[in-house]
């Protein structure tokens, strides 16, 4: 237990050193800079022009369908990373039962090709 | 041991601090962001609870797709957010009334496992032996022991994918697509017509 989270340690001297670079930053400028508050400088900017609306806008649900079948994939994938570690141990059983599971996987990837998921109109 | 403590105080702190947040952010896109925070503070203490594999999940996975899915949804939806948080402190009993629900299934889970862990699962959970990285113990059990819930995942997939293609995908009529195998099939003399024109007249 102590052994690999001592591997850890320079993320958590990275993190230290982010967010202290970070509060520094910004607390130097709030201590040192002069400051002319101006409400103008916090109106939204858009090319010398008046902002037409919001910046939120509905858009397609087409998004929304790319980025599940991205995240389905992506779990896929996660999957493979311990079997590809462990496949020294678990010998042929285990490596049908991911064969298995990629063909599951396959049926849909399929469907979802014949269906035109992938295409963009 | 005094480093590991702190860091569990810290990112715990952060993490219930970064909670509250995300339901009390006036501006729904904070909201989400403040829920990325979470997942990077729970990613750390999965790390320090010795479950590496699960916390680069936790960030490739939470962070990189799910966050995504939830910011999409906030811009989906067409609602005046002001309007919807007028309501807030009335949905107050309900929702602390499943947070209690939740709170003392946990206690009555934990207390249970403290009381009498129960015999032939903590083989299984228990960390694992020495020289044997965290990936690798939960590949050599996952793909042989618990192979039907592996598949049960697979088919869990499935039907996620499935389901998604057959709610949101539209055809939308009159979009003109290239056909490549019809371009490349178009042959010269269907294209193609060879008229004899008289000089002086038109066709």
């Amino acid at each position: 237990m102590q052994g690999f989270i001592v591997e850890y340690l320079p993320i958590l001297v990275f993190l230290a050193i982010a967010v202290g670079m970070a509060i520094v930053v910004v607390a130097a400028s709030y201590v040192a800079a002069r400051h002319y508050p101006d409400g103008e400088k916090l109106s939204p900017y858009e090319c010398g022009f008046e902002a037409f609306g919001d910046a939120r806008r509905q858009f397609d649900v087409r998004f929304y369908l790319v980025a599940l079948l991205f995240i389905i994939f992506d779990l896929e994938v996660a999957f493979l990373f311990p079997w590809a570690v462990a496949l020294g141990d678990i010998g042929v059983f285990g490596f049908w039962s991911m064969m298995i599971f990629l063909v599951i996987l396959t049926v849909g990837f399929v469907y979802e090709w014949r269906k035109g998921a992938l295409e963009w109109e | 041991m005094i480093v590991q403590t702190l860091t569990f105080c810290l990112l715990a702190a952060v993490t219930l601090a970064s909670g509250v947040m995300v339901i009390s952010a006036r501006n729904p896109v904070h909201s989400v962001l403040f829920l990325i925070l979470a997942f990077f503070n729970s990613a750390g203490l999965f790390v320090l609870m010795g479950a590496e594999f699960l916390a680069m999940i936790m960030v490739i996975v939470y962070v990189g797709a799910v966050a995504v899915l939830f910011l999409f949804v906030v811009m989906m939806l067409d609602i005046n957010f002001v309007e919807l948080r007028q309501g807030f402190l009335q949905y107050l009993p309900i929702g602390g009334l499943v947070g209690l629900i939740m709170l003392v299934e946990l206690l009555l889970v934990l207390g249970g496992w403290a009381i009498r862990p129960p015999a032939g699962v903590v083989a299984a959970a228990e960390p694992a032996v020495a020289g044997v990285s965290n990936t690798e113990a939960l590949g050599s059990l996952l793909y042989t022991r618990y192979v039907y819930l592996f598949q049960a995942a697979g088919m869990v997939l499935l039907v996620a994918m499935i389901g998604a293609i057959v709610l949101t995908l539209r055809t939308r009529a009159g979009v003109r697509k290239q056909s490549i195998s019809r371009q490349v099939s178009r042959r010269r003399d269907e294209a193609v017509e060879v008229k004899e024109v008289a000089p002086g007249s038109g066709i």
